[in-house]
């Protein structure tokens, strides 16, 4: 293969495979006018001297090249299989080596399980053990399932074939581009097909789930907290590859959190989340104790607990209604029914 | 010993990540010296010696910091050898992006981070091109879209690489790149004979050897003018 490939045109290697283009462009190699040289004669067209001067590593390219190309057509194959229906967890030990409170937790894709525990408790490593697909090789000693199987290697090591995704409070945007160039470049990234509707539905969806709607032509760094916080779980839950998305808490401002959560569940994803906010946490269908370093415990949610988020989405709801009205310059009035259920 | 070299442009959090993993290492009983080189000042040297991790530096001063690594390593390899060390870590700052201090059969690391920019990728030479294993910091701070194309960035520049996210802070992702560091059937006793992974760039000009005033009358030596108005990149 590794011959094979540094030995065929590239004008033949761009028709079979267009995505070598972008690994020319990140390796600053212009082979306008080379369409009919092989990789290796076009590498070996520069003197020594530019090979110095540029930085080119003949042999690396060339290496990097093949896998390139193996790791891309690997990726473009897996979109197509839907890979993850389940995600099992088979317990370990805490920090004291006791075993956890379980012995096995199975979550479906499209469930919502919150995380519950003080901070430091152990919800870093609990995240690092399912992103790694912990096989009783890390400090825990959980066990990671993946479709009741051990998983594929691939999940440690692909770079484009990631298990989690992560959402949390502290994330803003830093790139300084457009709404409409961002979701274009991690479209691209992603190398889906129709780029132009994709990133017309992760618009449509951000705003869907923002209080207050933006355009195309936003500067992603002018977003405010809540829109971007809507933009970045519209393009987690659309264009992510990765099949299990950890949140790190949602502010209660600028964005319908219970819209949010259900679009993300939509898209089929296993949603994990870390939160203290109880109507956060209770629309979970189950929740994760976290103490000492282990998994203390697995609650799943009682009647009384659904009457009480009713009770609390209630109050939820009048909140923003006043924060709203705040906003359109209007006065706020008493609520007379605010406290009852 | 192990001997694993790890480089990365300042402020990526090289030290973060190595502290972290140097801690989960210990938890299996390897133990761990690191060398620290360094252009003109550091005190992560002191970072070091809390967490009782054996630590020298180097500065580099007046020299060219990766030439410098490279006229020192077989010595520091001898100090670790000496501590009876089962790893040595020794650590770079990558200064002008163009020279990489990794060594022909020797584990490097790269570690970079996701406020740098989408074009850093590109812009870093053999540090990341050459790297074994490349790491990711600071993926807390920015959106998962963001991470993801910075991913995909780092690979199409390195496809040969195992990258991973790590976080410095939490240290969420060290111990899983503590079982890629170290391995108990590798023993490294000199890198005597040993040859980098790229060419280091040659310059000796008359401002190497200290001239300061400007003007084609001071210039000798390996002088390159760049080309005003003309396509200078390729």
């Amino acid at each position: 293969m590794k011959n094979r490939v540094n030995s065929i045109k590239i004008g033949e290697l761009k028709q079979k495979y267009p995505f070598i283009m972008d690994y020319f462009a990140a390796n600053k190699l212009n082979i306008d006018g080379y369409e009919d040289y092989s990789f290796k004669e076009y590498l070996e067209h520069f003197t020594e001297e530019e090979k110095e001067q540029w930085a080119i590593d003949t042999e690396v390219l060339m290496e990097g090249l093949t896998l390139y190309i193996n790791q891309m057509l690997e990726f473009l194959g897996i979109k197509e299989e839907t890979s993850v229906k389940s995600l099992t967890i088979l317990a370990g030990r805490d920090k004291s080596g006791d075993r956890e409170g379980f012995e096995k937790i199975d979550i479906k894709s499209g469930e919502i399980i919150s995380i519950v525990g003080p901070t430091g408790s152990g919800k870093s490593r609990l995240l690092a053990d399912i992103e790694w697909a912990a096989q009783n090789d890390t400090p825990t000693g959980r066990t990671i399932l993946i479709n009741d199987e051990v998983p594929d290697k691939k999940w440690r090591f692909s770079s484009n074939n990631r298990l989690v995704a992560q959402l949390s409070q502290n994330m803003n945007f830093v790139m300084d581009l457009t709404v409409h160039e961002f979701l274009t470049l991690h479209a691209k990234s992603r190398m889906v097909e129709n780029e132009e509707e994709v990133v017309k539905n992760i618009i449509d969806a951000a705003n869907n789930l923002a209080g207050e709607k933006f355009d195309l032509n936003t500067p992603i760094t002018s977003l405010s907290g809540g829109q971007s916080r809507a933009l970045m779980i519209a393009d987690t839950a659309i264009l992510s590859s990765s099949p299990i998305v950890l949140i790190d808490e949602i502010e209660n401002a600028g964005i319908d959190r219970k819209k949010a959560l259900h679009l993300l569940v939509s898209s089929d994803k296993i949603v994990l989340m870390a939160t203290h906010d109880p109507i956060l946490a209770l629309m979970g269908d189950r929740r994760i104790v976290i103490k000492n370093g282990g998994i203390k415990d697995i609650i799943e949610i009682s009647d009384e607990e659904k009457e009480v988020l009713l009770q609390l989405e209630k109050m939820d709801s009048i909140i923003q209604k006043m924060r709203n009205g705040l906003r359109n310059g209007e006065k706020l009035e008493m609520c007379n029914d605010c406290y009852r259920s | 010993m192990n001997l694993v070299t790890f480089s990365g442009p300042p402020s990526s959090g090289k030290t973060s990540i190595i502290l972290k993993t140097i801690e989960a290492l210990k938890m299996r009983g390897v133990s761990v010296g690191v060398v620290k080189f360094d252009c003109l000042y550091t005190d992560d040297d002191i970072l070091y010696e809390k967490a009782n991790v054996p630590v020298k530096k180097g500065l580099s001063g007046s020299l060219c910091p990766d030439h410098f690594f490279v006229s020192n390593i077989e010595e520091v390899v001898q100090w670790g050898k000496k501590l009876d060390l089962d790893l040595l870590i020794t650590e770079s700052a990558g200064l002008c992006n163009r020279c990489s201090p990794y060594i022909k059969g020797i584990k490097s690391v790269c570690v970079i981070d996701n406020l740098s920019g989408i074009n850093t990728p590109k812009k870093i030479g053999p540090m990341l091109k050459s790297a074994d294993i490349v790491v990711i910091t600071k993926g807390d701070i920015v959106s998962q879209a963001e991470r993801e194309v910075f991913l995909s960035r780092v690979n199409s520049v390195n496809p040969r690489a195992i990258s991973m996210h790590i976080n410095g802070l939490t240290g969420q992702g060290a111990y899983e790149l503590s079982t890629l560091l170290y391995d108990e059937d590798e023993n490294i006793d000199t890198v005597q004979g040993k040859e980098l992974k790229f060419p280091m760039p040659s310059a000796l000009c008359s401002y190497c050897l200290g001239e300061t005033r400007i003007g084609e009358a001071y210039q000798m030596g390996n002088i390159r003018k760049m080309k005003l108005g003309d396509e200078d990149e390729k």
